[in-house]
């Protein structure tokens, strides 16, 4: 672990924001599939999320099972940060 | 299919507990028209709508739903965090406790538990929007 690392806080908010920038993108494009500038922001946040998304889990734990790295730990570390509604919790 | 993403839609950090406030707030779990309820009827309806993207609609808002159902059941969970045997009975939320103990489960503010007779799902399109319109419009 690097000392200079990203706060977990701000990389949180970060994660919180642009998923639901994905989410509400993805639910205009659901009835308007062909909306060009829905395209491209959802495409931004898309990219952006995915990112924060590693980043998080390289530093602070996997929020997605596709972010899970077994390679780095000798361990499942899915189980070892708090949940969500417990105290810590994203 | 789904998968689980280990973070709450939007935080919920409650600081000081309120058994009172959590007895109605527990409504919008297990209630009418509560998450629970929001999401088994757009889920269920998804398989005999026939525009594709209302299918896609009813999906996605279905699987947010869930996701909504997570952040309440947090918000009563916080809310209902240690309490005494005192604070039990002095809020009412002994006549949960009884039952329930402090664990989370799916019941109107009155006490009614949830049930699949909450929510409609008829096959028809004009009439299943109607009925997604009528629980889960009034609160837009």
């Amino acid at each position: 672990m690097s000392d200079n690392r990203p706060c977990r806080k701000d990389l949180m908010n970060r994660i919180n924001t642009v998923s639901f920038a994905v989410d509400d993108a993805k639910l205009f494009l659901d009835t308007h599939p062909c909306d060009e500038e829905a395209l491209e922001y959802f495409n931004e946040f898309q990219k952006i999320r995915k990112c924060a998304l590693k980043e998080y889990a390289r530093y602070y734990g996997p929020l997605t099972i596709d972010t899970v790295n077994v390679d780095e730990c000798d361990r499942w570390n899915w189980i070892n940060e708090p949940w969500p509604w417990q105290e810590g919790g994203c | 299919m789904w998968n689980y993403e280990k973070r709450l839609q939007y935080p919920v950090k409650i600081k000081q507990t309120n058994p009172k406030i959590a007895q109605v707030i527990i409504s919008q779990f297990g209630g009418p028209d509560g998450e629970l309820a929001a999401s088994m009827r757009y889920l269920s309806q998804r398989y005999t709508m026939p525009y594709k993207e209302v299918t896609a609609i009813l999906t996605d808002i279905g699987t947010e739903e869930l996701a909504h159902m997570e952040m309440v059941c947090a918000i009563v969970h916080q809310l209902t965090r240690d309490l005494t045997p005192k604070e039990l009975k002095e809020s009412g939320f002994d006549k949960y406790y009884v039952d329930h103990t402090l664990a989370l489960w799916p019941q109107a503010a009155s006490g009614a538990p949830w049930t699949a007779a909450y929510l409609q799902s008829k096959g028809d399109p004009i009439t299943d929007l109607h009925e997604d319109l009528a629980a889960d419009g009034t609160i837009l």
